[in-house]
């Protein structure tokens, strides 16, 4: 049962700056998903933390030991790859068993091993199969294999579902959750899917361009999320931004668009910005619905009449493609019925959920 | 109207058929007469072996085959009788192709890996260099090879020749070595690392025996080049101390004549050795020669 501590990490590829000062306490026992756009320094951070690559700068502690200087091998970490890297001249049994071979350990303390976690992948039948024999789920399940035998004090995943397709990675998902709900391992996992950061995560640590943008819960990423970068990021589909300027209002003043239209300022920003500002109005498709098909139409509420321009059913609720402030925004009709294209139906705007994020610095307004 | 259909569609499916078949026979055509060019040198050797002298030089050809062990018998004789060292030449060239291949592996294997594996400064000039070397024809070092060689000492040895073929060997095992290492995911190395291993152990347990097929190409045509070459060997040495047996089909030519009978008896002495090792491995040389578009 190990913390990991990242204090002022940063790494440099000749001129390049690809990790620009990390810094992060992961708790002992946290499943902690490293998410951003690629290029952002996830992967490399989490690969400082393997020891696969070198630390230009600040430090690296498992447990309470700096591991900086520490070749893999001693850092007491099993890692799963994207393209899950099994050993191909090896069956699985041979790989599941491979890191305790090397460790020392007797034959049958291997093959005590290796059984326990075929049985807890369901991968007994697989065990004399070479990787060129099995399919892609399977080999995700023998690399997971792999990394469970040693009992790790940290699990480090980079992107282990990228290569599945979208059933696969869902299964997958919960395989993966199930895992650390049984052994309770420290587990760092890095991804560009928000889908996975969201279902996986304790705490998300959002990057880009190698520095840490936030660090919450999926809900407080989702709920409070501290940029315009960070709204657009997580959550799908992503929170609709418009452009405006605060004006002068009755109650707290208001955000004047493009075409003139006018919104109150959301509540979370009443009182917090001055007249004059450029400011982005940020609301996801969950807050505008159409009346009679919504989740609430009472308390900080505006109406609005809008024509919708485009539709996509998803079943239990269809995304509407309409305008707002002169920008394209997608709204969320629950329990749906038919709606055709140029339809004008009544929508309410839940003003408590809205955002306000500044033009330029694209920070979140809130007092 | 239908039945009209049916038989000119059983008539389109005949000609096709018969195209398909004209064009098997064509290839099959192609391919033996290509087969013959290549073989046919090779078959008439070992044929011109079992043949008495006088069926070899008659002219016009004798066509009746004649079978005789007498090259074979006069070789493995003595002095006298037209023999020749060979047991002598097949250990020298045993000895040097042998030691020659394994220190050529030894050191194209690092130098391929550490071209597919490491940055370093002046890279890409340092490889085109080496593929630039063996542009350099062999012979051409020959005269300059043997003044040095007979400065030091090393003339009439295996160890020069060994040095020799080392120095031809090792640029063009770097080169296909490089190419085995470079397919193999950085990610098992790494994967290996996190495992337990050293750098040490992560190549020999796991980037080493997925190459595997690679290198044993590598060697089988490291050995082929020694165990084959004549043009160096027959410089550097002079003596059955040191002399292989390509250099040793010369001990058939005298001054006015050439004992082709028994040059041929040497020859498939020496191809035997090469067409055994090439089966031995023949698996793993075509998976390492196609080892590129092929998907592990």
């Amino acid at each position: 049962m190990t913390a990991v501590t990242l204090s002022g990490i940063v790494k440099r590829y000749g001129g390049l700056l690809a990790v620009a000062g990390v810094s992060l306490d992961i708790r002992d026992g946290e499943f902690v998903v490293l998410v951003g756009p690629s290029g952002c320094g996830k992967s490399t951070t989490l690969r400082m933390i393997a020891g696969l690559e070198e630390i230009s700068e600040g430090e690296v502690l498992i447990g309470d030991r700096v591991v900086n200087a520490l070749p893999p091998r001693e850092r007491n970490v099993s890692m799963v790859f994207q393209n899950y890297a099994l050993y191909p001249h090896m069956t699985v049994r041979e790989n599941l068993g491979f890191s305790l071979k090397i460790a020392g350990a007797d034959a049958a303390t291997v093959a005590a091993a290796v059984d326990d976690a075929a049985a807890i992948l369901a991968l007994g039948d697989l065990l004399e199969r070479r990787p060129a024999q099995l399919s892609g789920g399977q080999r995700q399940r023998v690399a997971m294999g792999r990394a469970i035998v040693r009992r790790p004090d940290v699990f480090l995943f980079d992107e282990p579902l990228s290569n599945l397709d979208a059933k696969l990675r869902s299964q997958m998902r919960v395989e993966i959750k199930k895992l650390h709900q049984k052994f309770g391992s420290t587990v760092v996992y890095v991804t560009h899917d928000q889908v996975e950061a969201m279902t996986l995560a304790d705490r998300i640590v959002l990057m880009r361009d190698g520095v840490v943008v936030q660090v919450g819960t999926p809900l407080e990423l989702f709920d409070f999320p501290a940029d315009a970068f960070v709204a657009t990021f997580i959550g799908s589909p992503p929170m609709n931004l418009v452009d405006g300027v605060v004006g002068e209002g009755d109650g707290g003043g208001e955000v004047i668009f493009a075409d003139s239209s006018r919104l109150p300022v959301p509540v979370s920003a009443r009182g917090g910005v001055s007249a004059g500002r450029r400011v982005l109005f940020g609301f996801r498709a969950d807050s505008l619905m159409p009346r009679g098909h919504s989740v609430r139409e009472e308390g900080d509420v505006v109406s609005l009449r809008l024509a919708v321009n485009l539709t996509e059913p998803l079943g239990t609720e269809t995304l509407l493609f309409t305008e707002v402030g002169g920008a394209e925004v997608q709204g969320k009709m629950f329990n749906p019925r038919p709606v055709v294209a140029g339809e004008v139906l009544d929508f309410c705007l839940l003003l408590d959920r809205c955002h306000l994020f500044d033009a330029e610095t694209s920070a979140a307004i809130r007092v | 109207m239908t039945a009209a259909r049916a038989r000119e569609k059983t008539r389109a499916e005949r000609t096709h058929r018969r195209r398909r078949l004209a064009l098997r026979l064509l290839h099959f055509a192609g391919l033996f007469v290509t087969m013959c060019v290549i073989c046919l040198p090779g078959l008439w050797i070992v044929l011109n072996s079992f043949r008495p002298s006088v069926e070899i030089l008659a002219k016009p050809p004798d066509w009746t085959p004649s079978f005789t062990l007498e090259h074979y018998r006069a070789m493995f004789g003595g002095a006298g009788e037209g023999g020749v060292p060979v047991f002598r030449y097949f250990r020298n060239s045993l000895v040097i192709s042998l030691s020659s291949t394994v220190i050529a592996i030894l050191i194209g294997m690092s130098g391929g890996y550490a071209f597919a594996r490491y940055r370093f400064r002046a890279k890409n000039a340092y490889f085109v260099g080496l593929m630039l070397f063996r542009a350099v024809p062999g012979v051409a070092l020959s005269l300059p090879l043997f003044i040095i060689f007979a400065r030091v000492g090393i003339i009439d040895t295996h160890f020069g020749l060994i040095l020799v073929y080392v120095a031809m060997n090792v640029p063009f095992t770097i080169w296909l070595t490089d190419g085995f290492f470079r397919q193999i995911p950085r990610e098992l190395r790494e994967a290996a690392e996190i495992d337990g291993c050293t750098k040490w152990q992560a190549f020999w347990r796991v980037e080493f025996p997925t190459a595997r097929a690679g290198v044993a190409s590598a060697a089988i045509f490291a050995f082929l080049t020694s165990w084959n070459e004549f043009a160096l060997a027959s410089q550097l040495t002079r003596s059955a101390e040191s002399k292989t047996l390509p250099v040793g089909l010369l001990d058939f030519t005298a001054e006015f004549t050439i004992n082709w009978g028994g040059m041929c008896a040497l020859a498939v002495l020496m191809i035997v050795p090469a067409l055994v090792l090439t089966f031995l491995v023949q698996k793993h040389l075509i998976s390492g020669l196609t080892f590129g578009g092929v998907k592990g």
